[in-house]
């Protein structure tokens, strides 16, 4: 399932952003914009604040100064409807090992009405089939990471903000993820997210290099 | 379907997978009845005195046990962090967390408390007492419980501040439900203090869910 472009465009804007952690300057005057058909690349040393700066873009994190706006109004005064609108992943799965990775899916879907047949194709599509009823602890740690995955293929959200998406994947599971990313800017939506990870090749990439010379 | 309504479901799933979580609590609930008479006086009129407030005690200290857990594991796995993006609203989250654990905890104990009554020689009138005032006050228990289990979820070793935090807030639950009990045993009547629980359970299903979620939003907000 690909996104709905005609729905909403992407059009996130930050205005001088600065934020400090434990009297350490993260970033300062740090100003950027994500609209639809663009990838946003952060990367960086370890500590330098990507974490922080991709949980501050997705709204959750309000500890800054500056302005972030979404269609040109504060994200602060229309969370909601921003939520909606972005998906956001952490590097915390959220997966319950208890649960199978249908049951996983449902939830992690629950606000996108999706269809039992559409969960049963995304499972498929991350190469899951076969597992649907088998409990997440007896997985790999990378076909977790599929199960959180598969929320791609059926979330209608323009702008994905994701954190290290790629950790714990195989090979198959790398080149899978950057043709859904390719695919998704390709068709108007919007994507950032933190990697180490070579992007090259994807259109409107652009990278954004935090605490380069600490 | 909503994430609130798919929260509970997942939650009830869960602890269907997990029958140890709850359990555990419930087993130690029956074992306070049955050494009670073991290690202090097996004579029934002694028993039929102190029944009600037994009953009540082991229930509180059963509640306790199972709260610890309650959005620990939903701290450490993100899935907290994913409901705070999901935009929807944390009172509603912390309501349906209650409800769930008063339906794992709460619920089975009230339903259990009848086998304790007759362990313990409850005075045949009381067992209504007891019936109605855990049906009334164990809710009062899980959701004032949130609010703890919300405040010290990201803490690693949470439980003994937990306690601390908690127990102050369930004696007024426990002096009336006791209470109740104790006079319907000797044949007074309890409306008055099945009114009380009835009122603090109103006041605790309308504001404790603002506390939690306040709390909860403090552990993700860094």
């Amino acid at each position: 399932m690909t996104p709905d472009t005609g729905a909403q465009q992407t059009d996130l804007e930050a205005r001088a952003l600065y934020c400090e952690r434990d009297d350490r300057i993260l970033f300062a005057d740090l100003s950027l914009t994500i609209r639809s058909g663009e990838l946003l690349q952060l990367a960086g040393p370890n500590g330098a604040g990507k974490t922080t700066l991709l949980r501050l873009l997705a709204g959750l994190n309000r500890d800054y100064e500056g302005e972030l706006l979404w269609q040109r109004k504060a994200v602060a005064d229309c969370y909601a409807e921003y939520a909606r609108q972005r998906l956001y992943m952490g590097h915390l799965a959220a997966i319950k090992k208890s649960l199978t990775p249908l049951e996983n899916l449902r939830w992690l879907t629950a606000q996108d009405d999706a269809s039992e047949d559409s969960l049963w194709q995304a499972l498929e599509a991350v190469s899951l089939a076969g597992y649907e009823y088998t409990p997440c602890m007896q997985l790999s740690a990378g076909q977790q990471r599929r199960v959180a995955l598969a929320r791609l293929r059926i979330s209608q959200a323009p702008l994905w903000i994701l954190d290290e998406p790629f950790t714990a994947l195989d090979k198959d599971g790398v080149r899978w993820l950057e043709q859904q990313l390719q695919q998704h800017v390709a068709t108007g939506g919007a994507v950032a997210i933190t990697s180490h990870h070579a992007l090259e090749g994807i259109p409107g990439l652009r990278r954004l290099t935090l605490g380069g010379e600490s | 379907m909503s994430l609130v309504m798919a929260t509970v479901r997942r939650d009830l799933l869960l602890a269907a997978r997990n029958p140890g979580e709850w359990a555990n609590p419930l087993m130690f609930f029956l074992m306070v009845a049955a050494l009670f008479p073991l290690a202090v006086d097996p004579d029934p009129v002694f028993l039929s005195k102190i029944a009600g407030g037994v009953i009540w005690v082991a229930a509180l200290l059963a509640t306790l046990l199972s709260l610890d857990a309650l959005f620990r594991a939903d701290v450490e796995d993100g899935s907290l962090e994913q409901w705070l993006a999901s935009g929807e609203s944390l009172y509603a989250l912390s309501l349906g967390k209650a409800l769930v654990h008063w339906c794992i905890s709460g619920l089975p104990l009230t339903l259990m408390s009848p086998l304790l009554g007759v362990m313990l020689h409850l005075p045949a009138d009381a067992f209504t007492a007891l019936f109605l005032s855990l049906a009334v006050g164990t809710p009062v228990l899980s959701l004032l419980g949130a609010v703890g289990a919300a405040l010290t979820a990201s803490l690693r070793s949470g439980g003994l501040l937990l306690t601390l935090l908690i127990l102050p807030l369930y004696i007024p639950v426990l002096i009336f439900a006791a209470s109740a009990v104790y006079h319907a045993g000797i044949g007074m009547t309890y409306n008055g203090q099945v009114a009380m629980l009835g009122a603090m359970l109103a006041l605790a299903l309308a504001l404790t869910p603002f506390a939690a979620a306040a709390a909860l939003k403090l552990n993700l907000s860094r």
